[in-house]
């Protein structure tokens, strides 16, 4: 039985570790701090797989309320817990992918002076993410949902003494509150329909909400249903960075790279994923819900992993490849494929962090440089890095037998056995991706690991990007050579690596093809692709020799000789082709122009519109015309007034005498 | 449980005593007189949690009322009582000001005798404005009110001081006569009726043509909307805020504002239901106005008092907006589902907000104490000297972003569910709060607070001393507590507000 300390603990334990660490920083120390995160950590990290196992034993769902939030107007708001599979393996993802990079951080932020309160704020991390999975209700997801946002908004602006970081931190919050703005709405839509936040009972009444229409303009009917949860994925796109709200994504690489792993790859940006997982009972009611997904995912999938083709720095080649892979995702929640995201989504947390943690090691290794056109050569240098950093690269592409092969694979098949609208578009999105995603790992192998040493040219320091606090690494080392991270770094690289080899031989079978998630995850008949295609499942074995007579795979090694033979035999051509293709080069190299954009139209249209309400309505029209203005016709009216009163007494005797004729004229002749 | 004693009046009387007594004492006697008004405001907001633990929250009824001849002539009493809308405002009254007290102790040196004074006063009058059962007594504390905030601006305020006292006085004073005429009127209907009488609660009984509801309705609704306050009639209030010193602006924003709210819920909605329901498009249509507007003109403020006024005008948009859904939700669906709610959300709000805005004029005030300038231009990097201040700043600046688990957003969640209910374009309007919100604080906060440090000034600021962490210490935890587990403060007013939306629904023509 999983009891409800047991979760408390879950939850609770990293929460008192960030406030232990954030409020007796400097009493605790250094050693300290990052002790007692990690205990915290590891502790929510050994209870969530027990309670994986419990439930993989048999144990009942746990789907309990903690307290009542409130009660208003009979709508009870409650914070609990409901705990399924579905929870318990995002739980485990979590805690795991968090205790790897809280260890990491020991290494790569050794000389921060913000060091305790790093720890603090991914521990909190860790127990806002774990309040989003194991809520049983929309309130506290809701609550989730923002504190993650937060905890990476801080993150983001660790280092806010940099423009960029701070810049980038609010460009984040801000896009990802667009996203809650629908969220929000879709959450108020559900309340409507339903009078509850609690998943069971909405779930429940689910036929209640379908059987309603909407006039949102008049004379134009949408089902209830489509509305609330296309409401509900823009809040997905915002978190899970799906275009187009996908533009904080890149800048969020300004934070410290263990961020950019747990944070911006592995947990954070796959709520919106495990959201509308959650959601399947819901979504599956709508199918232009489901093609509203499906379609910006394929978009994003596709388009989002092209502009990795042109990038030269490190992390933000890793970032595109993770948009990308969200929308690889999204594409499998689009075609009901709810377990195939997830199993995506586990896979890709485990070797995109991975491969995160390798950049990071990379960077540290080269002195906080970022380009990879001041890398290359460093196989021999970081030998751990290299390969983990090939176990990940091979898994991202979907090379056979590595996690993202399987995930990735089952995936791409289940979007051909689809026939929902927008399916076939959204085939050629993820089946072109393949090659577009080979390419790009592996010009980031070759560009940093192989080919000849362009490094050692001291040239890190204007070009300083992750270098806050981190002087005793940057200067003086210029001459040296590059050598491999402590063990704290490495440590976690290998433990990352592990799952990214197995862990899908071993899933696939019963997370994908099985009844792992029972209850949690609802497909409605007619769309089950993955139960299609589960019919010729037989073992992870079979599935591997199946996909050998598929294209995809080949696709995938024809990216890795593309990525070779321009960047390790003929090192000259990628500039010729940018030249000669440089329009296109020039649209990628500028993302799109999403961010000019937006600039302009958004961030300086607001500006302007709150100029001139300011300027013309509040200080022209109603203060200067209304306000002052009254005032200044009182002001006339009493200089007339004025007049009348001067005090000299033949004035006033005056008017009297005339006052009196009046008088008596009307008087004597009415 | 009812208590033997008359808790109102201690309340009322007892910090306008100590107000007294300040005075007496004089500037010479400062060094006293400070403790003199840390102790009367400490020990009234003592008392006042008895409100809460003696409240009997099965009843809609007035609670420990109190009725005294006042003037006999006018039938016009002396009657004190609470229900579940004036309690917790009253608490948050009593909870304020000392924290004003606190906060002036070595700040204010012009006058400090008569500053404190003031305060005090101005307190028991704002805690007999949410006690006043009887309306002529609610009308004489309205406007007396005004006296020590005209002082407080006018004496202690900045430059310009002259300009906004007048335009605060004549706007709030302009807006409240013709409440006046009003409560005359109606006092003339009871005595038509039989029985002459000024207490707000026969006000809600009496039956009144629709034409008459509208003009009370339109009266009314000057006096509050100034005070609120609503568009347009607003732009006294960043003017006021602008001038007033630190305790001042915060006792503006933390509790006057909410005698505007206050008034809608205690007299528009009870005693003219029909005009509401005539004219509640215009009150949400300026609430709306309020949240979008006022949140685009929010984001353009160089002056980091007049953003911060312009963003609690934005915020009460939710107010207005959460009380009047009622008649909106009862014409667009026929029952009253959700309008309970509209109104929690609405009171929720009121508190919130004075916890945040207060909390947002002392982060103000600290930094106006060191560098003298409101400019938003003149800083820029002040975490890097003043880390505990930064967290403060940004804990409250997520706050008032409507951030879960901060006070900030719960009463905005509830009008926002609330108003779906009744059409898709209020909830999407007033959700345009997620972002003009984040983006009007967050990016005052990134020029302000983050950054590398901008100038000499900046770079010789001193982190908080004991007294400013523990005003921002105390305002921190409350906002966080009312966040996390905001249910105490509902099971206190729901009687009431169930009550309030039995009585709207029920035609008086």
């Amino acid at each position: 039985m999983i009891s409800q300390s047991t979760l408390l603990t879950i939850v609770l334990a990293p929460l008192l570790a960030a406030i232990v660490a954030g409020l007796a920083g400097r009493v605790i120390g250094r050693i300290g701090a990052h002790s007692v995160t990690i205990a915290g950590v590891a502790l929510s990290c050994g209870l969530s797989i027990w309670v994986l196992k419990m439930l993989i034993d048999g144990a009942p769902v746990f789907n309990e309320s903690v307290y009542t939030w409130l009660v208003s107007d009979n709508v009870r708001m409650e914070v609990g817990f409901l705990v399924d599979k579905l929870s318990a393996l995002m739980m485990v993802v979590v805690t795991f992918v968090s205790l790897c990079v809280h260890v990491y951080t020991i290494g790569y932020m050794h000389d921060d002076p913000g060091y305790q309160r790093f720890f603090s704020y991914i521990s909190l991390f860790t127990f806002s993410m774990l309040m989003l999975v194991m809520s049983n209700n929309f309130l506290q997801l809701f609550f989730g949902w923002e504190a993650v946002g937060v905890v990476s908004y801080l993150l983001i602006g660790f280092w806010y003494t940099r423009p960029s970081a701070i810049f980038a931190n609010m460009k984040a919050f801000l896009v990802n509150r667009v996203g809650d703005f629908g969220f929000i709405l879709g959450i108020a839509g559900i309340v409507y329909y339903t009078g509850s936040l609690d998943y069971a009972t909405v779930f429940g009444m689910r036929d209640a909400i379908a059987a309603n229409t909407m006039e949102i303009v008049p004379n134009l009917e949408w089902q209830a249903i489509t509305v609330v949860c296309i409401c509900l994925f823009i809040g997905a796109m915002g978190k899970s960075a799906q275009v187009p709200l996908h533009v904080w994504l890149p800048d969020s690489m300004e934070g410290p790279t263990p961020i950019s792993a747990l944070i911006h790859a592995a947990t954070m940006v796959t709520a919106g994923i495990f959201m509308v997982a959650r959601m399947s009972p819901l979504f599956e009611l709508s199918e232009t819900a489901l093609s509203t997904v499906l379609i910006i995912g394929a978009t994003t999938a596709f388009f989002m992993g092209l502009l990795g083709l042109v990038n030269n720095d490190i992390k933000r080649v890793v970032a595109y490849s993770t948009l990308s892979q969200l929308g690889y995702m999204t594409v499998a929640l689009g075609v009901s494929a709810y377990a195939g995201a997830i199993f995506h989504l586990m896979t890709h947390a485990f070797f995109k962090a991975l491969l995160f943690l390798a950049a990071g090691s990379v960077i540290i290794a080269m002195h906080h440089e970022q380009d990879m056109r001041k890398m290359g050569g460093l196989k021999k240098y970081l030998p751990i890095t290299y390969w983990t950093s090939l176990i990940g690269s091979l898994a991202l592409i979907g090379f056979p037998g590595t996690s993202g092969f399987f995930s990735k694979d089952a995936l791409i098949e289940a979007v051909h056995a689809s026939h929902i609208p927008g399916a076939t578009y959204a085939y050629w999105c993820v089946f072109l991706g393949v090659f577009i995603t080979a390419f790009y790992s592996f010009r980031l192998v070759f560009m940093t690991f192989h080919g000849e040493e362009r490094f050692g040219h001291a040239h890190h320091d204007d070009h300083a990007h992750d270098s806050h606090g981190h002087d005793s690494h940057g200067h003086g080392h210029g001459d040296h050579k590059p050598h491999e991270s402590p063990w704290v770094v490495t440590v976690p690289l290998i433990l990352l690596a592990i799952p990214s080899l197995f862990i899908g031989w071993f899933t696939i079978g019963p997370v994908l093809f099985g009844d792992y998630f029972g209850e949690a995850i609802f497909v409605s008949e007619s769309r089950d692709v993955l139960g299609h295609i589960g019919e010729e499942f037989h073992g992870p074995a079979g599935f591997v020799v199946h996909a050998m007579k598929a294209a995809p795979v080949y696709l995938a090694l024809l990216g890795v000789l593309a990525a070779w033979y321009l960047y390790i035999k003929r090192p000259d051509l990628p500039g010729k082709i940018a030249e000669k293709f440089s329009a296109v080069y020039k649209l990628l190299a500028n993302k799109f122009y999403f961010d000019e954009i937006y600039q302009a139209v958004f961030a300086k249209g607001s500006r302007n519109l709150g100029t001139a309400l300011w300027r013309v309505g509040d200080v022209a029209i109603i203060d200067g015309t209304a306000v002052n203005g009254s005032a200044r016709v009182v002001g006339w009216m009493s200089g007339v007034m004025r007049h009348l009163q001067s005090g000299y007494l033949y004035h006033y005797a005056f008017a009297m005498i005339i006052g009196l004729s009046a008088l008596l004229a009307w008087y004597v002749l009415r | 449980m009812q208590l033997t004693w008359p808790i109102l009046s201690v309340l009322i009387w007892l910090p306008i005593l100590g107000g007294v007594a300040l005075l007496v004492l004089g500037d010479r006697g400062i060094a006293l007189g400070r403790w003199v008004a840390l102790a009367t405001t400490a020990v009234t907001f003592g008392i006042s949690t008895l409100l809460y633990t003696n409240f009997d929250m099965a009843t809609a009824e007035m609670q420990f009322v109190e009725r005294a001849a006042w003037i006999p002539a006018f039938n016009s009493w002396y009657a004190l009582g609470v229900d579940g809308i004036a309690t917790p405002l009253i608490i948050l009254t009593t909870f304020i000001t000392p924290l004003v007290v606190i906060a002036a102790w070595t700040v204010i040196e012009k006058r400090p005798a008569q500053y404190y004074a003031a305060f005090l006063i101005l307190e028991g009058l704002m805690v007999g404005v949410f006690a006043a059962t009887d309306a002529l007594l609610f009308y004489v504390l309205w406007e007396a009110m005004l006296i020590p905030m005209f002082i407080i601006i006018g004496v202690w305020g900045g430059a310009r001081r002259v300009y906004a006292t007048i335009k605060f006085f004549l706007y709030t004073f302009l807006g409240s006569v013709l409440m006046l005429v009003s409560l005359i009127y109606m006092y003339m209907k009871t005595c038509d009726a039989g029985q002459c009488s000024y207490a707000i609660a026969d006000f809600q009984e009496l039956p009144l043509a629709l034409n008459a509801q509208i003009l009370i309705f339109i009266s009314f609704m000057l006096a509050f909307a100034v005070k609120v306050p609503m568009w347009p009639v607003h732009t006294w209030l960043p003017d006021a805020h602008v001038e007033a010193p630190t305790g001042g602006s915060v006792i503006l924003a933390a509790i006057m504002l909410k005698m505007g709210g206050y008034g809608f819920l205690r007299f528009s909605l009870p005693i003219t239901p029909d005009a509401s329901a005539e004219l509640d498009w215009l009150v949400i249509s300026l609430s709306l106005i309020a949240v979008v507007y006022i949140g685009f003109v929010a984001l353009v403020q160089q002056d980091m008092k007049k953003l911060i006024a312009y963003s609690s005008i934005a915020h009460m948009g939710f107010v207005t907006l959460g009380s009047f859904l009622a008649f909106d939700l009862l014409q667009v669906n026929g029952d009253t589902r959700g309008a309970a709610m509209g109104i929690d959300g609405a009171m929720v709000q009121m508190i919130s907000h004075g916890l945040i805005s207060g909390a947002m004029f002392f982060c103000v005030g600290v930094l106006y104490d060191r560098v003298h300038s409101r400019e938003i231009s003149s800083y820029g990097g002040v975490v890097n000297t003043m880390p505990t201040f930064a967290a403060f700043a940004v804990l409250f600046a997520l706050a008032n972003s409507g951030l879960p688990a901060t006070s900030g957003f719960v009463g905005e969640f509830l009008v926002i569910i609330a108003s779906f209910r009744a059409d898709f374009w209020y909830a999407f309007l007033a959700a345009m709060t997620l972002i003009l919100g984040a983006a009007y604080t967050l990016w005052l906060v990134k020029r302000v607070i983050f950054g590398a440090v901008a100038n000499d000034d900046v770079a010789a600021l001193k982190d908080l001393n004991g007294r400013e962490f523990f005003v921002l210490g105390v305002l921190g935890v409350a906002v966080l507590l009312l966040g996390i587990w905001p249910a105490p403060l509902l099971d206190v007013m729901r009687p009431t507000v169930e009550h309030l939306v039995q009585q709207i629904t029920v035609s008086k023509l």
